[in-house]
């Protein structure tokens, strides 16, 4: 991001991009069915059969290369983080084929979390028809659902750019957050490495307590009770963190939309870049707690 | 015979839904947990009644740190189906920390869960029929019964119903919610198996006339003054079993200290009154409980007692079989180290029980997954135990499913020998999450366990049955007494620097014979490895042709040992040099207790009792 001249504005960092002028193609443009935040698997297969639908494969191209979902574009996560800024989220969004109302379904063969990165980066820079696919690349194959091997390319598009700052928070603004009653930080991290450190006044709720077994998000009304459980309001401004790239964190933060809470923020540079500047943090040094681990 | 076995077992595993008598959950307790927390973090509840109210429900404090709890779910009779450890193993991957653990009392505990999740562990337990209720608390603890109860060799009759009908009929029963202090039920197979001597109440099955019934001890019990319980009567018949123990409750309910939170366990009325004393009031009671017991109460009881008694039938006697599979000429593989120590036959001919060697009791979610295929796939009752041991123990297995168990526990690192021998130590929870521990006995468990079977002393006959056995302090919840070499944690200040100690007792020992272990020494917990080494070192040279080290250290404890080692004193001269730490400066990591990086202190918090 660094290339971006930055403004700030009350919600974090603002990002000045120039852009080209927008030229829609119209062989690119396909009919606008609005995606739900997961997408179920019959779903995206009516979609892929009507060629409504970008699909995008986050894992390694290797593993693409293998076989993946029918008509899927492959977008490995590693690609998308070497460089992260809007213009360059743009960039790839452009190279497959994804225009303004493109509907697009992300998937990955890591519990969701992967795509959730990405479909959170796609979000950000201001494409509205985004979603997760409920199962992961494993389930998809194992179900004996069609798979291909081709390597598939599309026609540049060109998406227009308009950041969605209320999605996304910075360390200066989880810093500000942490003494603010009305702001919740959620660690998505496992717990054991919460215990051990953590972003002071956050709370845990681990990645694993988000999925079932057969979907990579909860049902919302069981996500909702574990919220209320915690005296988490829907109304509660939420920012998600974990480990290092916001990735669990990124699933997490799909879990608490479909949950119905509405202002929910990551902090994709997360407990790495946290502690990297130096940040408080707390530690939990009282109990040898790693030692019950069975590994 | 064996054929009726098969069709017994078999069409009781049939039943698809949850036999109600065999469900403890109750899902309304999930909701009503989660309210109570609520209250409790608004300050409608105070500190207190939210504790008692959490710990009735099985959740401890976590060491100190009150957002989190240690879950303890009941097992009763130590009996649990492979659709619960599933249940369990995803319960620990959403809420704790993607493992589980054994207890020494057969529970099995999820550690590290937040508060505000514990009533979601309460809802997914009660959908698998599995309750965490009173398994923490003044009440009666999860019944234990011997994991040999319908193998044993040596067994009268299979008691695991009877286990279970007590379970059932003490649970959110109102006579025992607010007893003086804890109370736990203990049964054994037969007189070899089994904690009987150091419950509450303590059950050795008997049969009497063609009757069944039990040999009862009460007033038993470890802790930081531990006792061993007295035989009630010679014989007490299964028809007298209710109103026994109900009448133990009342007594105790009545007399038992509730000013004193270190005498109200029932073992000091025991202690204070004087056993014949306390058995005459005892018996008194007995009449009139009997005389005024209603039928509903006794049928219920009866009900309880009639499940399962299927099981019944398998309680044909045959003589011990020896292993086939086992060939001492051929090299040992990981296999046959395995058959050795950890395979046993039933007293059901062509069947066979398997052990599963945990590290003190830890097991993760994926582990506890293939256990539970495991089970599904080759255990013919379609059950596991939980052990005292803080093991696994899968039965009705055949004996061509030998191997294949093997290779399929050894895919995801569960196929350790050495179960029933030294090397299988016991660890209670310790520092790693309990408030009152003072060391890390936990991971010292596991240390002796790593380092022993390094040394395959899971191979060497001398060191079959005999057990070390740890606990994070005096509380005794790793069961140190009754262990052949027993620790309990402590601190000590030694040259001006503080250490975790471990006092070191010899020649406890359990069933119905079963004696508490005697103090020996204080030993450095970076010294007790060592310690222990040198004693077996000390008994290979002294031993006397096939002696095994647990009978060398009782008769070393009783001062008539053998050689050069007639006393405790003897002993204790060569191992004193062991147990001397240089100077902090010199070797500052002695001084640090297992798993810490830091300078140990000895921190405690406000007692739950966990174990
Ligand atoms: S209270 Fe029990 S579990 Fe805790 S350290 Fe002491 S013996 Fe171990």
């Amino acid at each position: 991001m660094s290339d971006l001249t930055k403004t700030k504005n009350k919600n974090g960092i603002k990002y000045d991009v120039k852009l080209k002028k927008n030229t829609i193609k119209k062989e690119n443009t396909m009919s606008p069915s609005t995606l739900n935040l997961v997408c179920n698997v019959d779903t995206l297969r009516t979609l892929i059969k009507k060629n409504k639908v970008r699909v995008v494969d986050v894992r390694k191209k290797d593993e693409y290369l293998k076989g993946h979902i029918p008509t899927a574009a492959s977008l490995p996560l590693a690609d998308l983080l070497s460089d992260d800024s809007p213009e360059s989220i743009i960039k790839i969004m452009n190279n497959l084929g994804i225009a303004d109302n493109t509907p697009v379904v992300v998937y990955d063969d890591t519990f969701g979390a992967l795509a959730s990165r990405v479909a959170w980066s796609f979000k950000f820079v201001g494409h509205k028809n985004v979603s997760l696919l409920e199962v992961t690349y494993s389930d998809w194959k194992n179900m004996g659902l069609e798979i291909e091997k081709k390597s598939n390319k599309f026609p540049k598009s060109s998406h227009s750019i308009d950041i969605d700052y209320s999605i996304y928070a910075d360390a200066e603004y989880v810093e500000n957050a942490r003494n603010d009653k009305n702001k919740v930080i959620i660690d998505s991290r496992e717990r054991l490495n919460f215990l051990t450190e953590h972003i002071p006044n956050s709370k845990n709720i681990p990645y694993t307590m988000i999925r079932s077994e057969d979907s990579i998000l909860r049902n919302p009304s069981e996500l909702k009770r574990f919220m209320e459980n915690r005296g988490i309001d829907s109304n509660s401004e939420i920012i998600t963190y974990c480990g290092s790239v916001g990735t669990l964190s990124g699933l997490v933060f799909f879990a608490l939309k479909t949950a119905g809470i509405s202002n929910v923020k990551l902090y994709p540079k997360s407990f790495k870049e946290w502690k990297s500047l130096g940040k408080p943090k707390i530690e939990f040094k009282d109990a040898t707690y790693w030692d019950l681990s069975a590994e | 015979m064996v054929h009726s076995v098969d069709s017994d077992i078999l069409s009781s595993s049939k039943k698809k839904h949850l036999n109600p008598d065999e469900n403890w959950g109750l899902v309304e307790e999930s909701e009503y947990f989660a309210n109570k927390v609520k209250l409790y973090r608004q300050d409608k509840l105070n500190a207190d009644e939210f504790r008692r109210f959490r710990l009735q429900n099985g959740a401890y404090g976590s060491r100190l740190n009150s957002e989190f709890s240690m879950i303890r779910i009941k097992v009763p009779g130590g009996d649990i189906s492979p659709e619960q450890m599933e249940k369990i193993a995803n319960l620990s991957e959403t809420f704790s920390i993607g493992s589980a653990h054994v207890s020494t009392r057969q529970n099995i505990q999820l550690h590290w869960v937040q508060l505000e999740d514990v009533s979601e562990v309460v809802r997914g337990l009660a959908e698998g029929g599995l309750t965490s209720r009173e398994a923490c608390g003044n009440t009666i603890r999860n019944v234990m019964c011997s994991h040999f109860a319908g193998v044993c060799t040596n067994e009268p009759f299979d008691a695991t119903m009877h286990a279970k009908a007590v379970a059932k009929f003490f649970l959110r029963n109102p006579l025992c919610q607010n007893l003086p202090r804890k109370f736990k039920f203990n049964f054994a197979c037969c007189s070899e198996h089994g904690f009987v001597r150091i419950a509450d109440v303590g059950l050795v099955p008997a049969i009497r006339d063609g009757i069944r019934g039990f040999r009862i001890y009460l007033g038993g019990g470890l802790g930081a003054a531990s006792f061993i319980g007295h035989l009630l009567e010679e014989f007490t018949p299964e028809s007298r079993l209710l109103s026994t123990s109900i009448s133990t409750i009342r007594v105790y309910d009545r007399l038992g200290n509730r000013e004193n939170l270190a005498r109200n366990r029932m073992r000091y009325l025991v202690n204070e009154l004087g056993w014949e004393k306390f058995q005459t009031l005892l018996l008194k009671e007995r009449v009139i409980v009997e005389a005024t017991m209603s039928i509903p109460t006794k049928n219920a009881f009866d009900r309880a007692l009639s499940i399962n008694t299927n099981a019944n039938s398998l309680s044909t006697i045959s003589n011990k079989r020896k292993l086939p599979l086992i060939n001492s000429d051929i090299a040992q593989t990981p296999y046959s180290r395995w058959l050795n120590t950890n395979v046993i036959a039933q007293k059901q001919p062509g069947y066979y029980g398997i052990y599963i060697t945990l590290g003190a009791g830890d097991i993760t979610s994926n582990q506890l997954r293939v256990l539970a295929e495991c089970v599904r796939e080759f255990s013919l009752e379609q059950k596991a135990r939980t052990t005292p041991q803080q093991n696994f123990f899968i039965r009705y297995i055949k004996s061509e499913s030998i191997p294949k168990v093997f290779t399929k526990l050894s895919s995801i690192g569960l196929g350790n020998p050495g179960a029933n021998t030294l090397v299988s130590a016991v660890g209670c929870s310790g520092t790693t999450s309990c408030n009152l521990a003072i060391t890390n006995s936990h991971r010292l468990a596991k240390e002796i366990q790593s380092k022993f079977l390094e040394l395959n002393f899971d191979m060497d006959p001398a060191f079959r049955t005999s057990t070390i056995k740890i606990s994070g302090c005096p509380n005794s919840c790793g069961q140190h007494e009754v262990a052949t070499i027993g620790f309990y944690g402590g601190a000590s200040r030694i040259a001006n620097s503080m250490a975790p100690i471990y006092t070191m007792l010899f020649a406890g020992s359990t069933g119905e014979t079963g004696e508490l272990g005697k103090t020996i020494m204080r030993v450095p917990a970076k010294r007790v490895i060592d310690v222990v080494l040198k004693i077996i070192e000390c008994f290979k040279e002294e031993k006397d042709g096939n002696e095994n080290l647990h009978d060398w250290i009782h008769k070393v404890t009783a001062g008539h040992g053998n050689d050069k080692i007639k006393t405790l004193d003897d002993l204790k001269k060569i191992l004193v040099p062991i147990t001397e730490l240089p100077s902090f400066a010199e070797n500052p990591d002695s001084y640090k207790d297992y798993g810490a990086d830091s300078n140990f202190v000895a921190k405690t918090a406000r007692g739950e009792c966990a174990a």
